[in-house]
């Protein structure tokens, strides 16, 4: 091969121009590595082509170089970020994560509630407990009193009991009471409804009479005048009585009633005996 | 430090050798581009995309396509003629076709800081005709030999020889 008439050709310029194709470039970077005439051919009219056209360069400024190494570290820390956004698939998890302990949280907050409720529900329960035994008591109370009612009605109608009004005497006119006298069983029912309440330290005491002769005997006091609600007491009576009578006396009673304090007096007529 | 070391180098991302190779190319690559656009700014700005590009896409060069200097030359060309047909640019430039080369060369006051700057003067004011088209077409322009040869209306023969001298010539007033 003719060294001389081939770097003489022209070609070796238009290589470095960049104007030959892919094969060509290949054959003379072959020619190249063999033949120093031919690759010292080339770097001279690189380097003279190389001053030309910066000869066609008005003038760079001297940062330049700094802004295009700024753009590169610019741009290898965009590439990093991008790496370190691939790693970003981690924390995927972490919001598995979060909203583990966010529903963990939820349902702390929900059982706290629960508890509170349950706590408002079982007080609530009690209160109506209670409420459900006053009722119950109240109820037993009813049935009580009307087993009493029921009783004392019962009495009323038995025709065996001898009923007998004692009206108010003197300056007690205003009082009454009523006797219901079981012969039969020797009870009586004494309802005193009509009586005021005794002041304090006096008692009421009631008394069985024979009138011919005035012989008082008595059937006893009325201890619980006040707490008794329907004013009804039952005495027991086993005399032949001709009349009642209901006298107020010193706590614990009399042996003889006092007269000036006779509330109350009723005779039994005789064709009732 | 040897060319072939240094381009090695800047594909291993080295950012010393790509800092040289920027030093032994940044003027010419600048010239080539300032002739394409014909604006200082946009010439820099564009020189600064080409160095960037270069750098990214270092591993797309080997010697075998050709010369280091090649390779880079066409990236400044190309990324030179697409600023050109943008829509920004058309709108403000008029027609470039017309301006060559020597015209920078000749009415440039900046040639007086290089050192060759008396030779290129010289050079330029002596240069044939076919000399500056041929020079235009090939290394600014980024002709290939057969549109360079239809441009010219003359022979791929013609052209190489052309060429051949011209550059000749060249290598005589800048190596010496």
């Amino acid at each position: 091969m003719d060294i001389t008439a081939y770097i003489q050709s022209g070609v070796l310029e238009l290589y470095v121009a960049g104007a030959l194709s892919e094969n060509e470039n290949k054959e003379v970077y072959e020619l190249m590595r063999q033949h120093q005439e031919i690759c010292q051919e080339v770097l001279e009219i690189e380097a003279a082509v190389v001053k030309l056209t910066a000869a066609a360069s008005p003038r760079i400024s001297s940062s330049l170089i700094y802004l295009i190494m700024h753009k590169l570290i610019d741009n290898s820390s965009k590439q990093n970020t991008k790496a370190k956004l691939v790693s970003i698939v981690k924390p995927k998890y972490n919001w598995l994560a979060y909203s583990g302990w966010a529903a963990a949280l939820v349902i702390a907050i929900g059982l706290l509630w629960t508890l509170n409720q349950n706590n408002e529900f079982e007080s609530k329960i009690s209160e109506f407990e209670t409420e459900n035994s006053d009722l119950e008591v109240q109820i037993a109370n009813s049935k009580t009193n009307l087993a009493t009612a029921k009783n004392l009605l019962n009495i009323l109608r038995d025709k065996d009991i001898i009923s007998l009004p004692l009206s108010g005497q003197g300056e007690f006119a205003n009082s009454y009471a009523k006797v219901y006298w079981d012969k039969k069983e020797n009870y009586i029912y004494l309802d005193v409804q009509g009586l005021p309440d005794p002041p304090a330290g006096k008692v009421y005491q009631v008394w069985s009479l024979k009138l011919n002769p005035l012989t008082p005997t008595s059937l006893g006091i009325i201890g619980d005048f006040n707490t008794d609600n329907n004013k009804i007491f039952t005495l027991v009576n086993t005399n032949d009585s001709d009349a009642f009578g209901i006298t107020l006396e010193p706590e614990g009673g009399s042996e003889t009633p006092t007269m000036e304090q006779l509330y109350t007096l009723g005779v039994v007529e005789a064709t009732r005996s | 430090m040897q060319l072939e070391v240094l381009i090695s180098k800047f594909q291993e991302k080295d950012e010393k050798a790509f800092e040289e190779l920027y030093h032994m190319y940044g003027h010419s690559m600048h010239g080539v581009i300032y002739n394409i656009v014909r604006d200082h700014d946009v010439a820099e700005e564009i020189l600064q995309d080409v160095f960037v590009k270069a750098w990214n896409n270092a591993d797309g060069y080997s010697a075998e396509k050709g010369r280091f200097f090649t390779w880079l030359i066409n990236i400044a060309r190309n990324a030179a003629i697409d600023k050109t047909r943008s829509k920004a640019f058309k709108n403000s430039k008029k027609n470039l076709n017309a301006a060559y080369f020597v015209d920078i060369l000749e009415h440039s006051d900046s040639l007086d800081r290089q050192t060759d700057a008396i030779g290129i003067k010289k050079f330029v004011s002596q240069l044939a005709k076919q000399c500056i088209d041929v020079i235009e077409l090939l290394y600014f322009k980024g002709f290939t030999q057969k549109e360079a040869s239809e441009t010219l209306d003359m022979p791929i023969g013609t052209v190489k020889t052309n060429i051949r001298k011209c550059i000749q010539q060249l290598r005589i007033i800048v190596l010496k």
